[in-house]
């Protein structure tokens, strides 16, 4: 538990870049020089303005409408955010409850589990995502369910897994000898110690939600297409590629960063926090 | 051994069945609704309801449904006004090439990457192999394919990053099989002109993957290294690689494969997307057509074709499993 202190540089950085996105998920109206949604066609089609050509208003240049690119991106980065915290919390929330019951009960319960996980597992997310959209309707409610529907047997998988080991620890044996209950256990002896794994989950979990926001939002089956999204952007970029390449570039970008923070962040916090894997 | 598993695939496809069924019957929006036209009276409207046999019972219904699976009438997609089966029969072909070229290009890349960390440990090479498999990892299929439409398509303009053939080439594959077809019949040019269009959505496909091979395969290549028999054959005077190659090798390739296996499905499933991007004509670029425009029918048939692939994909590792580990044989 030495390591707790001393967290990696990847975590730090992780997290550093995640603050970022966060902060202009929150401040967006603030912070973004332009209204995203506001056009200006005597400007359309600019290049970021270090390249030739390109305006100091417009730092990232402009879309075909002459809309920032810059604003685009920072409000794009609420429903991208929105969908990483909400569909990692819920897939957490069902994964967590039924992996600390299955694990902790055994027998049929853990076995029934068990085949749900295995059978859920294979059956690829991209087209189940699909099916679900088409099935629940579109729209950013619709995403945040579609991630914990598809993605809460990766948590199930873990906890169930460390509830076992954990419930055959001593200190449980003791507690339950003391006369507490196995809810009790389970919440205020088990959960804790199942915790940083969890939270190491949680941050893979939110690249993965970000990914699937932008794969959902690229095809026109997440929000409405007047409201900027990353996945958005991309789409409008894949059209005009020729024409105006930092429209699909800088999306991309930020997908990427965002992605690599959250999986720098949760390796970096498993490997921190796991002794074993310390080296 | 594999018969136990043929048994398992069809309670398996059962629960598949069951699981389109009851999701597509839970979907807003009356299907019957969107099969009509402006002009249509009630009459027309329960024709429609009894030709698709809305009329009868739930149970019913689902015994009708799967009579229909069975014989693979689909009906006929809404927006497309085509039988559905048809429909993906003719889009099938190219998914099936363009995974089939993924899992070859991630066999490749993944194996060679693996086979050179080992040959070179401890030197500059394993670290470099091993930095790129990390952050391979980390980036999906979809940002690959970006990635690739930016920097080869546009940037640095070397691999065509839309459609399937040159637009100044005509062919028509009986058989719907592109590659195939042309390479059989000779065509040199379309088959050229078909891969260089499928390079980079392959790649795409088949990075992530390669990476998983690259480090399984590293990990089992290095524990069986570590065994006596390597060292024999060492004392016998065989060089490093011919230990790597034709002793290490084989007993090694167990984890990979198995992976390899049951990644390929989630690879199939990408399919879907990077069709999407570089606007291939396939099964999963249809897919989204159909989603968008709530062609129910047409998503069902191409569900159940994407089910049916995946327990196909999923009995052909086990039996490969069992003959190439002596141990599952009993």
């Amino acid at each position: 538990m030495t390591n707790r202190l001393h967290f990696q540089k990847r975590v730090w950085a992780g997290a550093a870049l995640l603050v970022v996105v966060i902060v202009c998920a929150l401040l967006a109206p603030w912070i973004a020089p332009h209204d995203p949604l506001e056009q200006d066609l005597m400007a359309a089609s600019l290049p970021p303005a270090w390249r030739a050509g390109g305006e100091a208003a417009y730092l990232f240049g402009t879309d075909t409408l002459g809309r920032d690119i810059l604003s685009r991106l920072i409000y794009g980065a609420r429903p991208a955010m929105i969908v990483a915290f909400a569909g990692a919390t819920l897939a957490a929330l069902i994964g967590t409850v039924l992996g600390l019951w299955a694990g902790f009960h055994g027998g049929a319960v853990d076995a029934v589990v068990s085949r749900l996980v295995d059978v859920w597992m294979s059956f690829p997310a991209v087209l189940l995502s699909i099916v679900l959209v088409a099935v629940i309707g579109t729209g950013l409610g619709s995403v945040v369910l579609a991630i914990a529907i598809i993605d809460w047997t990766r948590f199930c998988r873990v906890v169930r897994a460390e509830t076992q080991v954990q419930a055959s620890l001593d200190y449980v044996t003791s507690a339950r000898t003391i006369g507490q209950s196995r809810g009790t256990t389970l919440w205020r002896e088990v959960l804790p110690n199942v915790a940083p794994l969890l939270m190491t989950l949680f941050t893979l979990e939110m690249g993965i939600a970000v990914v699937i926001e932008a794969i959902l939002s690229f095809v026109g089956l997440s929000v409405s297409s007047d409201m900027p999204t990353w996945g958005g952007l991309v789409q409008e970029g894949r059209l005009y590629v020729n024409q105006t390449p930092w429209l699909l570039g800088l999306p991309i970008a930020a997908i990427a960063a965002t992605v690599l923070a959250c999986n720098a962040l949760g390796d970096g916090l498993r490997a921190s926090l796991d002794p074993l894997l310390e080296r | 051994m594999p018969l136990k598993r043929l048994l398992w695939a069809v309670p398996t496809l059962f629960g598949v069945l069951v699981v389109v069924f009851v999701l597509l019957r839970l979907a807003p929006g009356d299907p019957i609704a969107m099969m009509i036209g402006p002009g249509a009276t009630p009459d027309d409207i329960r024709a429609l309801r009894t030709l698709y046999g809305f009329d009868r019972s739930v149970p019913e219904q689902f015994v009708i449904y799967l009579g229909q699976a069975a014989t693979g009438q689909f009906g006929q997609s809404i927006t497309l006004k085509r039988d559905v089966l048809e429909l993906v029969l003719a889009q099938l072909p190219l998914t099936l090439e363009l995974s089939l070229l993924a899992l070859g290009l991630a066999i490749l890349i993944g194996g060679g990457a693996a086979l050179a960390a080992v040959a070179w440990r401890g030197t500059a090479v394993e670290r470099v192999i091993d930095l790129f498999t990390g952050f391979v990892t980390a980036i999906p299929d979809f940002l690959w394919g970006l990635a690739g439409v930016l920097f080869l398509g546009v940037l640095l303009p070397v691999l065509p990053v839309f459609g399937l053939l040159d637009p100044m080439l005509r062919f028509e594959p009986v058989s719907g099989f592109m590659l195939g077809e042309s390479l059989l019949r000779g065509r040199l040019d379309v088959f050229g002109s078909a891969l260089h269009h499928l390079l980079w959505p392959a790649l795409s496909l088949s990075l992530p993957l390669a990476a998983m091979i690259s480090r399984v395969l590293k990990a089992s290549l290095l524990e069986v290294l570590a065994q006596d028999y390597i060292l024999i054959a060492r004392v016998k005077g065989f060089s490093p690689w011919q230990v790597l190659w034709r002793e290490a090798l084989r007993n090694a390739l167990g984890p990979a494969l198995t992976l390899a296996g049951v990644q390929f499905t989630f690879l199939i499933g990408g399919t879907v997307l990077i069709e999407r991007l570089f606007g291939l004509p396939g099964l999963g670029n249809m897919a989204i057509d159909a989603v968008i425009n709530r062609d129910l029918p047409l998503i069902q048939g191409i569900v159940l074709t994407f089910a049916l692939l995946f327990i196909l994909v999923n009995l052909a590792v086990d039996v490969l499993h069992t003959r190439i580990n002596p141990k599952l044989r009993r």
